[in-house]
C-alpha cells in the first residue's frame, strides 16, 4: 500500500535555506525520509554532500539534532549514540539514523559498517548513493558505474562495474534492507516506516539512488525523471529484504518481466557523464541488467514468488 | 564497599570505570592494553555495572571504538574507551575531533612503542605522539595511581571550565600487567568526589540543538539571529580550556586527598627529595619511578639530587615548573621518547619552559629505553653523573647531538654514531 500524497506529514523537518544544489536528489530524499522518521530522530552524518546541507557554522535548517563527524566513521559514530540511548533507557522512542554519501559507505566507511552490522548495533543506516564523490568535485567511487566519466576517470570512463553493496549488506543477515530512488518518494517513505518499525533489531540498510545535476550532468528538473529512467530500464530495481526474504517493490514488480524493462539507453543518454558510450558500452549495462534481474529472478523462483 | 586488592594496572584502569559508573565503553583488543576492556566486559556480563546500566559496544577498530565514545559523550554519557601505540595512532582523526567537540572523553594509554618494527614493549612514543590533539595528558607512576588518576579525570574533563578530553598515561607491561596493591573506593565515596555529568551537549535534548561540529567558517558570522564564532574563536576556546584546567585539576588534587587520604603532589607534578636539591631529575611514569631510587642511591653518595616527576603533561604547567626548578643548577631529563631530528621531547619542552627563567640551570638530556630495552638504576646513575662532570663544559652544552643510554651497538659491530 502506497501512501497518498495527501495523506502525508506536512511536517518539515528540512527547512528552506539549505546549502544544496539546485535540482539535488539528496534534498528529496533527506526531506522525505525524516517526514517518515518523524521528530524523535538523531542523524549522524559523516562528511559529504550532506554536511553542507546542515549550513555552515551554527545555524541549519535541520529540526532534528544532527552530529556531523568523520568520513568513515558514522556506523561506528551512530552505534556510540545508540548504546548511549539503551544506557539512558530511551532506546524504544528515538530512532538513530546514519546518513552517509556513496563514498562513506562503499569506501572508506565500508569497515565500520560491516562491523556495526555483525554486532547488531540498532540504527538505521542510509546510503545516498549519488555514484561519485559529488562533494569533493565528481570523483569516482567504488559505487560509481560502468563507463561513468568522473573527474578521476576523466577521458575513458570508469573501467569497472560498481560494487554490489546491496549483496554485501544481505551477507550480513540484518533483519531490514532497501532500495529507493529519488523519482519515487512515496516508496522511500513506506520503506522509513518500515525501517523505524523494525527498531531494536540491529541495523537497517537502506539505499537511495540520488541524482546529482552536476556530477551526472542531468538538468536541474530532471532530477526525479533521470532515476524513474533507472528503475524502469530495470537498472535499479526497488526492492526489500525482510528478515532474508526478497520483496520486488510495486514500481519495480513489472520489470521482473524484461519485456516490460525499458531501453536503458534513455536513462544513459540523459545524462553528459555517459555522452562518450559506444554500442559496446551500452551492451556492458544490458548484460549488467541482464544478470542482475537473472539472479532475481532465481532467488524469487525459488521462494515460490515467480 | 572499600577493599584492597592486588591487581594488575589494566586492572585498575577498569575498575576505575566502574567506580566513576561509565555509561558507555568501546574498545579494541590491542597488546598491552587488552586486558583493560576485557575486564570491564566482564564486569558488564557479570552484572556488576547495572547501576549505571553499561553499555560495551565491542567494535572492530579503534578507529571506531573512539568514534562510539564520542558520539555518546554527546548523547549525555560518561565514556571510556582504551588504547596503546599503532592503535593510539589509528585513532588519531578522531583524537582531534574529540577536543574539538570539547567532549569529557576519559582514555587510558598503556604506552607501547610504535612500530615499525613491531615491538609490544613500553616507551612513551606514543602517548607523546598524540601531544597536539587537544587532550589533556597525564602520566603515572604505579596501579593505585591509574586508579585515582582516572577518577580525577573524569573529575576534571567534566568540569564546565575544562570539557576537554583526558589521557591517563601508563607503561605497558612495567604497569599494565604487573600485579600491586590497589584500594578500590565505596561508590558512595566516590560519588562524593566525583558529581553527576552535567554534559554540555545531550543529542537527546529534541529539538533544540542545531547541528553539532559544522562546517565552520573562518570568520565571524553576523546574522540577525546572533553571531556565530568562526573556527578560530572555537579553538581559542580551547586553549582557554586548557589555560583553566591548572586550577580544577588543583582543586581535584586536594578533594581527593581529603576524601580519600591519597595525593600525588599538587596533580600536577610530584617533588621527590626536591627541596634542598641542587641536581633535578625530570621525568615521567616508568622512568620516574626508577629514578626515585636512584636518587636515594645518589643521596648516599653526597649528591644534593631529587626528582620532579611530571604527572601533568597536557596542559604543560610551565609557570609550575620554573618555580620547581628554580633552585636547581642542572636538570637532567631522561626521555623515554624522541622527538625524531631534534632530541628528547620532555628535555626539550623543559628547555623552553625554563628559558624566561632568571636561574637558568644546565638541561642534559638522555634518551632512554626505546621499545622496552631494560632501563637499570646504573643507566640513570651514569646519565646523572655524566651531566653532573660535563656541567660546565661549554662544547657539551653547545652540542647539538642527542645521547642514547643503554644502546648496545658495539655488541652487533656498529661503529660509534654509525647507522
Amino acid at each position: 500500500m502506497v501512501i497518498k500524497v495527501k495523506d502525508l506529514p506536512e511536517e518539515e523537518y528540512i527547512l528552506p535555506g539549505t546549502r544544496m544544489c539546485s535540482g539535488c536528489g539528496l534534498q528529496i530524499a533527506y526531506r522525505w525520509a525524516l517526514k517518515a522518521l518523524g521528530p524523535n530522530t538523531i542523524v549522524c552524518n559523516p562528511a559529504s554532500c550532506s554536511t553542507v546541507t546542515g549550513g555552515v557554522g551554527g545555524y541549519t535548517p535541520i529540526k532534528v539534532p544532527v552530529m556531523y563527524n568523520c568520513f568513515e566513521t558514522v556506523a561506528a559514530h551512530a552505534s556510540g549514540v545508540s548504546a548511549a540511548l539503551a544506557a539512558k533507557k530511551k532506546d524504544k522512542e528515538i530512532v538513530v539514523v546514519a546518513w552517509a554519501g556513496d563514498g562513506g559507505t562503499y569506501d572508506i566507511g565500508i569497515q565500520g559498517l560491516s562491523g556495526a552490522a555483525e554486532r547488531r548495533s540498532n540504527f538505521i543506516y542510509v546510503c545516498y548513493n549519488n555514484q561519485a564523490y559529488m562533494n569533493t568535485g565528481i570523483q569516482r567511487s567504488s559505487a560509481t558505474p560502468f563507463g561513468a566519466k568522473t573527474t578521476t576517470t576523466p577521458i575513458i570512463g570508469k573501467a569497472q562495474v560498481n560494487k554490489n553493496m546491496f549483496k554485501i549488506m544481505r551477507a550480513h543477515g540484518l533483519s531490514y534492507i532497501a532500495t529507493c530512488a529519488t523519482g519515487y518518494p512515496q516508496d522511500l517513505f513506506e520503506k522509513f516506516k518500515k525501517a523505524r518499525e523494525f527498531n531494536g533489531k540491529g541495523v537497517r540498510y537502506i539505499e537511495i539512488l540520488s541524482s546529482c545535476p552536476p556530477g551526472w550532468g542531468h538538468k536541474v528538473n530532471e532530477s526525479v525523471e533521470v532515476t524513474k529512467k533507472a528503475v524502469e530500464s530495470g537498472y535499479w530495481p526497488l526492492m526489500e529484504v525482510i528478515e532474508g526474504k526478497l520483496v520486488i517493490s510495486n514500481p519495480s514488480k513489472k520489470y521482473i518481466d524484461k519485456s516490460k524493462r525499458k531501453d536503458v539507453r534513455k536513462y544513459l543518454k540523459m545524462q553528459s557523464r555517459f555522452k562518450h558510450f559506444t554500442e559496446d558500452d551500452f551492451k556492458v549495462w544490458e548484460e549488467y541488467i541482464d544478470d542482475l534481474w537473472k539472479e532475481l529472478g532465481w532467488e524469487l523462483e525459488k521462494q515460490g514468488d515467480l | 564497599m572499600v577493599k584492597k586488592i592486588v591487581i594488575t594496572g589494566n586492572h585498575a584502569a577498569a575498575y576505575a570505570c566502574k567506580s566513576a559508573g561509565v555509561e558507555v565503553v568501546a574498545a579494541y583488543p590491542i597488546t598491552p592494553q587488552s586486558p583493560v576492556v576485557e575486564k570491564i566486559s566482564e564486569f558488564v556480563e557479570a552484572g556488576e555495572m547495572t547501576k549505571s546500566n553499561t553499555q560495551f559496544v565491542c567494535v572492530e577498530s579503534e578507529q571506531s571504538a573512539i568514534s562510539a565514545v564520542i558520539a555518546a559523550s554527546a548523547t549525555g554519557c560518561r565514556v571510556f574507551t582504551a588504547s596503546s601505540a599503532n592503535g593510539l595512532a589509528y585513532m588519531f582523526e578522531l583524537l582531534c575531533w574529540a577536543a574539538g567537540s570539547r567532549l569529557p572523553v576519559v582514555m587510558c594509554i598503556a604506552m607501547r612503542g610504535l612500530g615499525a618494527p613491531w615491538t609490544v614493549w613500553t616507551d612513551h612514543q606514543d602517548a607523546f605522539s598524540v601531544r597536539d590533539v587537544g587532550f589533556m595528558q597525564q602520566f603515572v607512576e604505579s596501579n593505585q595511581e591509574i586508579y585515582d588518576t582516572v577518577l580525577m579525570s573524569y573529575r576534571i574533563a567534566e568540569d564546565p571550565r575544562v570539557y576537554l578530553p583526558a589521557f591517563v598515561s601508563y607503561d605497558g607491561y612495567i604497569l599494565s600487567h604487573t600485579m600491586m596493591p590497589v584500594q578500590i573506593e565505596d561508590d558512595d565515596k566516590v560519588s562524593k568526589f566525583l558529581p553527576t555529568l552535567k554534559p554540555h551537549t545531550d543529542l537527546t535534548n529534541m529539538g533544540t540543538r542545531p547541528g553539532l561540529n559544522p562546517v565552520t567558517p573562518p570568520d565571524l558570522t553576523v546574522r540577525p539571529e546572533g553571531n556565530t564564532p568562526g573556527y578560530y574563536e572555537f579553538r581559542y576556546s580551547m586553549q582557554k580550556a586548557h589555560e583553566n584546567a591548572f586550577e580544577v585539576i588543583e582543586e581535584a588534587a586536594r578533594d581527593f586527598a581529603k576524601i580519600f587520604g591519597r595525593s600525588y603532589g599538587n596533580g600536577i607534578y610530584k617533588a621527590y627529595k626536591a627541596d634542598d636539591a641542587e641536581i633535578l631529575i625530570f621525568a615521567v611514569a616508568s622512568v620516574a619511578s626508577e629514578s626515585r631510587g636512584v636518587v636515594d642511591r645518589l643521596r648516599e653518595e653526597g649528591l644534593k639530587i631529587g626528582l620532579i616527576s611530571l604527572k601533568l603533561f597536557r596542559p604543560f604547567p610551565v609557570k609550575y615548573l620554573r618555580e620547581a626548578f628554580s633552585k636547581a643548577n642542572l636538570v637532567v631529563v631522561f626521555d623515554r621518547d624522541i622527538g625524531y631530528g631534534y632530541e628528547g621531547i620532555l628535555a626539550y619542552e623543559i628547555k623552553a619552559a625554563l628559558y624566561p627563567s632568571e636561574n637558568r640551570p644546565i638541561i642534559r638530556g638522555f634518551i632512554v629505553g626505546l621499545g622496552g630495552r631494560d632501563i637499570t638504576p646504573e643507566d640513570l646513575i651514569g646519565g646523572v653523573k655524566k651531566a653532573v662532570s660535563e656541567k660546565d663544559d661549554r662544547n657539551v652544552q653547545l652540542a647539538t647531538h642527542t645521547d642514547f643510554i643503554g644502546l648496545k651497538l658495539d655488541q652487533l659491530g656498529f661503529k660509534k654514531g654509525g647507522n
